[in-house]
């Protein structure tokens, strides 16, 4: 069912909702576990919008199968999904910089409150996001060290690639995921592909893995999923990063999720103008690359990617 | 005078990205002012070109006292000015959320790191800022609460009020945190306007800044000393919210002295021209900030007050 979770009226003629579908089992006993797929906090991020739509048709293939709750909220932040716009148009304010918000506050904090007291109590709450436009993601969860146990068996049934448990940070205490965390809602952070594009393939991934999850809580009874198993980084040692020289054209020689050696090539930074190669980018370690950069304009400093060390790999260097 | 270039990156297609800053006399690091740091705050590049023409013409006159140096970074961001984005143009990063900088991290945090690495040697830092709403305020001199904060010293910029705010989770990456934290004492300068120039406020915030350097001893100037500043916590200002999205018709001015129950502006439906909400003032007060754009969203906070003494 189609619920509207908030709305405020716009100045002209038009009304801000945010929308969830809630889909239940036909016979209810009221101690349904409940879980929140959530994305769209950042207009330009779409992966999410396939795993929501995914999700919502192979439950209704199977809909005798739901022993629980499912809420999805595909678009958080309508407006900028809209307009192709990263933070709350009007605002020029990131969507994920306003929790946990506050009812008696302006527009912004208002849907922000209104979001997470509808959130809060789920079982488990996934937040999707695709990185930007920038930057390529392997399909992996982060996980604020703060709620480190909690979360890392959770993110372990996803089906993802990489589980990145990284330093607390206070400018993240602002986000969606810390503030359902921190008030007793588990809620994982999944970043995956590129911004204003979908990747199939890893929505497909995705989605089996909530059906694994669900079926591990009792909210799902279909067949069992196998998901893989993913590597686990809560060392910060673990991830070299890799900025631009040189501002530039970045052009690159390798594939997403490929096992480098120190001094492999990964790309070049050209000047087209004069025809040469400015800065050749070189794996500084052995690892696999789990970020890599999709828009081609380059700065200096600017992430071209991230590596995660052999050593962080441990029997996934040598199965890939 | 000397101009110096405080940081610079090569562009590709396009000119140098480079932050200039001019200094004027020398010996120890006194004061650092900085002024543009997003694409739209023209009104701050407008206060500190100002302020580097008097300061030039003081230096000239034998008006800066020995053994004092200051420096003006008139703008920390010409990229963004010149393509009219208020964040950096090709990452919609915010500078001025990336302090204290980092110089092998993205590009934003090298600009950041660069221009901190020079400013953070200052004993005084003022930073001429804008606020994330659109709108107007009464000049004033903001600070935030860390811990470090001296009101007293503050008062004497003379500026009609000193304003204090408590810090929030997203303000630790802001440049007058960082400055503070770092033992420059550190605080922000607003002016009524940001995307235009108001020549009046600026004028003030000169008179201001002058009259401070005059008292830390940095250079002679015998302007007007301005007010005495009353000192008000941001949060006891009284906000006054819209009910209704709609057209925005403000009856009262920034700086207006209002009566309880005053009507202070009128929400119109933007299709039929019905006045749809009446917004009146809960107290007896002065107007601080005024929204400035022809619409307004509801629960938008469209005045805050400062609440009379008695």
């Amino acid at each position: 069912m189609i619920e509207t979770v908030t709305s405020i009226a716009l100045p002209v003629d038009e009304a801000l909702r945010i929308r969830k579908n809630r889909i239940a089992p036909e016979q209810m006993t009221g101690a349904e576990k409940r879980i929140s797929i959530v994305t769209g906090i950042h207009g330009d991020e779409l992966e999410g919008q396939y795993v929501c739509f995914e999700l919502a048709r192979r439950i209704r293939q199977q809909a005798e199968k739901l022993k629980g709750i499912v809420d999805i909220y595909p678009a958080l932040n309508p407006l900028g999904i809209d307009s192709i716009t990263r933070g709350i148009p009007a605002f020029d304010l990131d969507m994920n910089r306003l929790f946990p918000g506050c009812q008696d506050g302006n527009m912004t904090e208002y849907l922000a409150a209104q979001i997470v007291q509808d959130l809060s109590g789920s079982t488990v709450a996934l937040d999707i996001h695709a990185s930007n436009i920038y930057l390529t993601e392997i399909p992996q969860i982060r996980v604020n060290e703060l709620h480190e146990r909690e979360l890392v068996p959770l993110a372990a049934q996803t089906n993802v690639d990489f589980i990145w448990v990284h330093g607390a940070n206070t400018v993240l205490e602002s986000t969606l995921a810390y503030s359902l965390n921190s008030t007793g809602t588990p809620t994982l952070v999944v970043e995956m592909g590129v911004g204003m594009r979908i990747t199939r393939s890893y929505g497909d991934q995705l989605v089996d893995g909530i059906f694994h999850l669900m079926k591990k809580l009792g909210i799902w009874d279909g067949e069992e999923i196998p998901v893989r198993e993913p590597i686990i980084s809560k060392d910060p040692d673990d991830v070299a990063y890799l900025n631009a020289a040189t501002g530039g054209i970045f052009v690159p020689v390798v594939r997403h999720w490929e096992r480098l050696q120190k001094g492999d090539l990964i790309g070049r930074i050209i000047d087209p103008l004069s025809g040469t190669v400015l800065n050749e980018v070189t794996a500084p370690v052995d690892g696999i690359l789990f970020t890599i950069r999709e828009y081609p304009v380059v700065d200096e400093g600017s992430l071209i990617g991230r590596l995660l060390r052999r050593k962080a790999c441990g029997d996934h260097w040598e199965e890939r | 005078m000397k101009k110096v270039i405080v940081y610079e990156i090569k562009g590709l297609y396009r000119d140098n990205f480079r932050v200039t800053g001019y200094e004027f006399g020398e010996g120890k690091e006194s004061v650092c002012i900085v002024g543009s740091m997003r694409g739209n705050e023209v009104q701050q590049l407008y206060c500190c070109s100002s302020l580097v023409r008097k300061l030039k013409q003081m230096e000239a006159e034998g008006k800066l006292e020995k053994g004092h140096k200051i420096l003006v970074i008139p703008c920390a961001n010409p990229y963004s000015m010149n393509t009219q984005k208020r964040f950096w143009p090709v990452d919609n990063t915010d500078i001025n959320r990336m302090f204290p900088g980092y110089h092998l991290g993205e590009t934003t945090q090298r600009i950041a790191d660069g221009v901190f690495q020079v400013i953070s040697k200052y004993r005084f830092g003022i930073q001429f800022t804008s606020f994330y709403m659109p709108g107007e305020f009464m000049p004033h001199v903001r600070m935030m609460s860390t811990g470090f904060e001296d009101t007293e010293t503050a008062k004497q910029f003379g500026m009609p009020y000193v304003v204090l705010r408590k810090v929030r989770p997203y303000d630790t990456t802001t440049l007058n945190y960082n400055w503070q934290i770092w033992e420059t004492q550190a605080f922000s300068m607003y002016t009524n306007t940001t995307t235009r120039v108001d020549k009046k406020s600026a004028k003030e915030a000169i008179r201001g800044i002058l009259t401070f350097l005059h008292k830390q001893g940095v250079l002679e100037y015998h302007g007007h000393d301005g007010y005495l500043s009353q000192v008000v916590w941001d949060v006891d200002m009284i906000s006054v919210r819209t009910a209704r999205a709609g057209l925005f018709d403000p009856l009262v001015e920034v700086g207006a002295e209002v009566e309880q129950g005053q009507t202070l502006a009128r929400i119109l439906d933007a299709y039929e021209g019905e006045v749809i909400d009446e917004l009146t003032s809960p107290v007896d007060g002065t107007v601080f900030f005024m929204h400035g754009e022809p619409l307004t969203y509801s629960n938008t906070a469209v005045f805050k007050l400062v609440v009379r003494e008695e």
